[in-house]
């Protein structure tokens, strides 16, 4: 078993001891197969779940990149839903990616996305409980698809450029996104530096104030609160005995 | 700000967002509807491991969905609009389901 993993991502090694084919001779073309099918395999979950990048750097170079990845980073959990946890990390200091420095954040929303698709379930509250007398001290409780990603580099209108047909170009400067997911599918919509503040500190366990204190006073409240509801994001107030 | 001012201006700001939020806002009412996908169409995020997305393999397979607009589903004269009169339907349906 120690023998078998390794070769089946690097075909510069020799094939497990042990393995026969039907007529009891070596498997080394059967092995072969497996290994191409391991390496596909994750190749297309890659495609799959980063469809923008793939999109950015074209079907043939992704492929390519994909493979040199998959064989640095094979999965860590037999749950393929959250393979590429990894992939940002290796986009920023993958040599033939570096004058293409967004393609890391894009990938960190894509990531976004995917885990915000696979998130529990959760029932938003009745939107009058947000005016508790007591809301300064209560807890508020986000839905567990919610995720904020930040970045030096416009990645909202980058994804937008790669998934909506009549979407316009992507240009400007930082973005910080939101993603949510209010019915069934995730939501990315940028939000300002202030807010995202404020819903961290809220997902960091922190009391309402405290939370308003970490966004700062330049934040829109209202805009924010208004956010949350739509999105079905706030599932639980909670308020110290 | 001081401590009573914060209070009240977040008290005037959630009542900003309880006004704004009754509006009757974007987000329109979706349903699913199963039996009115193309093979391959059938609606769910994507992602590697997803059994759902994009999956069918028939036609109009009764037992893939499409997210449409809330009441389209059995609103719709989908037996006009699909093959031999097919009908979409809020529940999975048993024809056309590969063996």
């Amino acid at each position: 078993m120690s023998d078998f993993a390794p070769a089946l991502l690097d075909p510069t090694l020799a094939i497990p001891p042990g393995l026969s084919d039907a007529r009891g001779g070596p498997a080394d073309r059967r092995f072969a197969v497996y290994r191409n099918n391991v390496v596909v395999s994750l190749t297309d979950a890659m495609a799959t779940g980063f469809p923008v990048i793939l999109k950015l750097v074209g079907d043939e170079f992704f492929r390519a990149m994909a493979g040199v990845f998959v064989r640095a980073h094979p999965p860590d959990s037999p749950v393929l839903a959250r393979y590429g946890a990894a992939f940002p990390g290796f986009l920023e200091t993958f040599e033939p990616v570096a004058q293409l420095p967004y393609l890391a954040d894009v990938a960190r929303l894509e990531l976004a996305m995917r885990a915000a698709y696979h998130a529990a379930d959760a029932a938003p509250v009745a939107p009058d409980a947000l005016a508790h007398p007591r809301l300064m001290e209560a807890r508020l409780r986000l839905a567990p698809a919610t995720r904020v990603v930040a970045s030096p580099y416009p990645i909202h209108a980058i994804w937008r450029a790669n998934t909506e047909a009549d979407a316009p170009p992507a240009q400007g400067g930082a973005e910080t996104v939101l993603v949510t997911r209010p019915d069934w599918d995730p939501w990315p919509r940028p939000i300002a530096p202030a807010a995202a503040r404020l819903i961290l500190a809220l997902l960091a366990d922190l009391p309402f104030a405290a939370a308003l204190e970490a966004a700062g006073d330049d934040i829109d409240l209202a805009a924010t609160l208004t956010l949350l509801l739509d999105t079905k994001s706030i599932i639980a107030i909670e308020v110290p005995e | 700000m001081n401590k009573p001012t914060k209070s009240l201006s977040v008290a005037a700001a959630v009542a900003t967002a309880l006004a704004a939020h009754a509006l009757p806002a974007q987000a329109q009412e979706n349903e699913k509807c199963f039996g009115i996908s193309l093979a391959g169409k059938n609606d769910c995020a994507a992602g590697p491991g997803t059994t759902c997305a994009g999956t069918s393999t028939v036609d109009y397979q009764g037992n893939a969905w499409t997210l449409v607009p809330a009441g389209a589903c059995e609103g719709v004269a989908w037996e006009k609009i699909l093959p031999e009169g097919r009908d979409g339907s809020l529940e999975a349906l048993e024809r056309d389901v590969p063996a």
